[in-house]
């Protein structure tokens, strides 16, 4: 009879009885996803908080993604757990001495934080369209209903003078300003849940917390490029086939991203990216140079056993490759674009490897596993933590965007030329 | 009735919801416990393991599965048995297949996915057997890692797991620097050894040291001087696994290898 995640484990050498690679696929996606919510975050800061005015556009969409994304950030560690149906015990008898007990408590301060700055940004477009609906005669139900969410929207508040939004704005900057440091600290956080394993000797550094804030600053950054883009792109030719058919002139030609936008992002994601880069390589320089009992394990996995998904995959495609792309002066749309897809990859193999390689090796120092993720899932076990367990996960941020963009619409050329 | 009434009508409703609920206090779980042992709980139980005496036949770790009800055909366990092995040319190697259930019954040593390599005895210059169990913490780290409180320490020192409570979400599995904890195949909950605390609770001896033929595992009272295994502790040179991790763990060995941990 096999025990939980032995059927995904290849033991190679000494390796304890009791010694599988417990946290699989989902732990791999829970800090990236969360890395994503965080800087996504950041990213809508930059404009919200700093005033970069170019950064705008994108802005927006960074902030309606980054909600998206955040309701699915629990979603890894809920297919993770073997009792999900017990996931409410955490809020019940939260037992504060471990890291993982303050996730909620974390978790749902940023998301209210979140909320509130939308509101704040939106109020105004909630408030036209609930009156719209109001006054609409006729009302099919799915408008009726559309109607009264969007009522509900306004909690109430109808007053969108000059004045009240000027003081919305006002607001909405204080809230992005608390949201800055709430996101660090929830992806810091998440670090912090690995580094402060003790047992373990690849998480174990006080670096882990900002190694991870670093790359999911990156991280975030790159995906809002790679999305604002590739949707905006997407939107286009929507918008032109369906001026084709009906011979009018939509302004079609509006649906492109902006390239200063894409720019300057991109300028942005270099500099988060030399900084992740850098902490990264110290890490491991760290490491070799102090080479203390554990750096023989260590030094195997890294340099032998994962060199294909550290050094290839992560370091070489996911860190320089795009650092070469968005170091290479006159910059384009494509080559930005190009290069977040590499950094996405790359962070998503950053996870992999701290989270699986950090169990490749044995508590012994003398043996190594191997994690061999399922495809065809054969039982739940092998669905949660296996191929398509981690591409439902990377489905679902998508689909609450179609539904959040619907009301909260994401690129500002969406929205009636009044709501701005 | 005015939007600012219903708010305020809210609000009012909302304190006097909230007032009562200062009437309760929150228990806490570990301040509960603290009171039971500032009461001194006159027990603390600690183990001692003479790696001198291990055989490596296993009937230990037979007799622990069958107790505890944790599979038979499992390779984990809540206890299990290595082996070491270090040949005339300096190499070393070490094993424990399906935990040492069945015994060492081959020169061969287990390399994992089924392959092996034998030995011929010339070749060996040591080799012994060390037991594995957990080593109830004085300072788990297990029970610190856990999110929801189901796994704790009992007054008398053993680390617990409630298996109605536990989310399995393996933090504990992760923390324990002694991989003594898997997940249950059944209950699919943190798994761990207790020393057999059902027993030891009523006056008898855990499985796994009645099973022992030679005397190689022996349980005691270290807060009872008079303790014969505990004399055994205070006055031999005993060792610990991996003391830099300041968990001060509470099983003892004599005769430890350097390169055992």
């Amino acid at each position: 009879m096999l025990i939980h995640a032995e059927i995904w484990t290849l033991k190679d050498l000494f390796v304890l009885p009791n010694e599988n690679i417990y946290w699989a696929l989902q732990i791999v996606l829970y800090p990236f996803m969360t890395g994503l919510v965080a800087g996504a975050f950041v990213l809508s800061s930059l404009y919200h908080v700093f005033g970069i005015k170019k950064l705008k556009d994108i802005a927006r969409f960074a902030l309606v993604f980054s909600f998206s994304l955040l309701f699915v950030a629990p979603i890894p560690l809920l297919m993770h757990l073997l009792h999900p149906e017990r996931a409410l015990n955490v809020f019940m008898t939260p037992h504060f001495t471990s890291a993982i007990a303050s996730f909620g408590v974390i978790f749902f301060t940023y998301a209210s934080l979140v909320a509130v700055e939308l509101w704040l940004l939106y109020r105004k477009r909630f408030v036209t369209e609930s009156l719209r609906y109001r006054e609409m005669k006729h009302k099919r139900l799915f408008q009726a209903l559309t109607g009264l969410i969007y009522t509900i929207l306004t909690l109430g508040a109808y007053d969108i003078s000059e004045e009240a939004l000027h003081r919305d704005e006002k607001s909405s900057k204080v809230a992005a300003g608390i949201g800055i440091p709430v996101a660090l600290f929830l992806h810091g956080y998440v670090g912090f849940i690995f580094g402060s394993v003790k047992a373990n000797a690849l998480w174990m550094t006080p670096l882990m917390p900002v190694i991870f804030i670093a790359s999911a600053v990156v991280s975030g950054i790159a995906l809002c490029i790679l999305v604002y883009v590739l949707t905006t792109m997407a939107r286009g030719a929507l918008e032109r086939r369906k001026a084709a058919r009906n011979a009018s002139h939509v302004a079609a030609h509006k649906l492109k991203a902006d390239p200063v936008v894409v720019k300057m992002t991109a300028s942005y994601l270099l500099a988060f990216l030399i900084l992740a880069v850098s902490l990264e390589l110290l890490d491991l320089l760290f490491r070799s140079y102090t080479a203390q009992k554990s750096w023989d394990a260590l030094r195997s996995v890294i340099f032998k056993h994962d060199f294909m998904s550290e050094f290839v995959l992560q370091y070489g495609l996911g860190e320089l490759l795009p650092l070469l792309l968005l170091v290479i002066p006159g910059i384009t749309i494509r080559r930005a674009t190009i290069a977040s897809l590499f950094v996405v990859f790359g962070v998503l193999m950053m996870r992999y490897n701290v989270v699986i390689g950090g169990q490749a090796f044995s508590l012994t120092f003398s043996g190594f596993m191997e994690y061999k993720m399922p495809i065809i899932p054969t039982s739940i076990e092998t669905y949660k933590e296996g191929l398509f367990g981690g591409l439902t996960v990377f489905a679902v941020p998508f689909l609450f965007f179609t539904i959040v963009n619907k009301f909260l619409p994401a690129y500002s050329d969406a929205i009636e030329p009044q709501a701005d | 009735m005015t939007r600012k009434e219903f708010l305020q009508k809210v609000a009012g409703g909302a304190a006097a919801l909230a007032l009562p609920l200062s009437a309760f206090t929150f228990i806490d779980s570990e301040k509960l416990f603290a009171q039971v042992k500032a009461d001194a709980s006159p027990v603390r139980w600690g183990f001692l393991v003479d790696t001198t005496k291990c055989t490596g036949c296993g009937f230990c770790v037979k007799a622990c599965k069958l107790e505890n009800e944790v599979p038979y055909s499992t390779s984990a366990s809540r206890t299990w048995v290595e082996r070491y092995v270090e040949t005339k040319d300096g190499k070393r190697y070490a094993d424990s297949p399906m935990a040492d259930r069945d015994g060492f019954q081959s020169t061969a040593i287990d390399l994992g996915e089924g392959k092996k390599q034998d030995i011929a005895i010339a070749d060996v210059e040591k080799g012994f057997f060390v037991p594995k169990l957990c080593n109830q913490c004085e300072d788990p780290a297990c029970v610190q890692a856990c999110p929801v409180g189901a796994t704790y320490q009992t007054p008398d020192g053993i680390a617990l797991v409630d298996r109605t409570w536990c989310i399995a979400c393996g933090y504990c599995v992760m923390a324990c620097p002694y991989g003594a904890r898997f997940f249950h195949p059944i209950y699919n909950t943190a798994e761990k050894c207790t020393f057999c605390y059902h027993r030891i609770s009523q006056g008898l001896k855990p499985a796994c040291v009645d099973a022992c033929a030679f005397g190689a595992r022996q349980i005691c009272n270290l807060k009872d001087p008079n303790d014969p295994v505990t004399k055994i502790i205070a006055t031999q040179r005993v060792a610990v696994l991996k003391p830099e991790f300041g968990t001060k763990p509470q099983v003892f060995y004599l005769g430890l290898d350097e390169e055992v941990h």
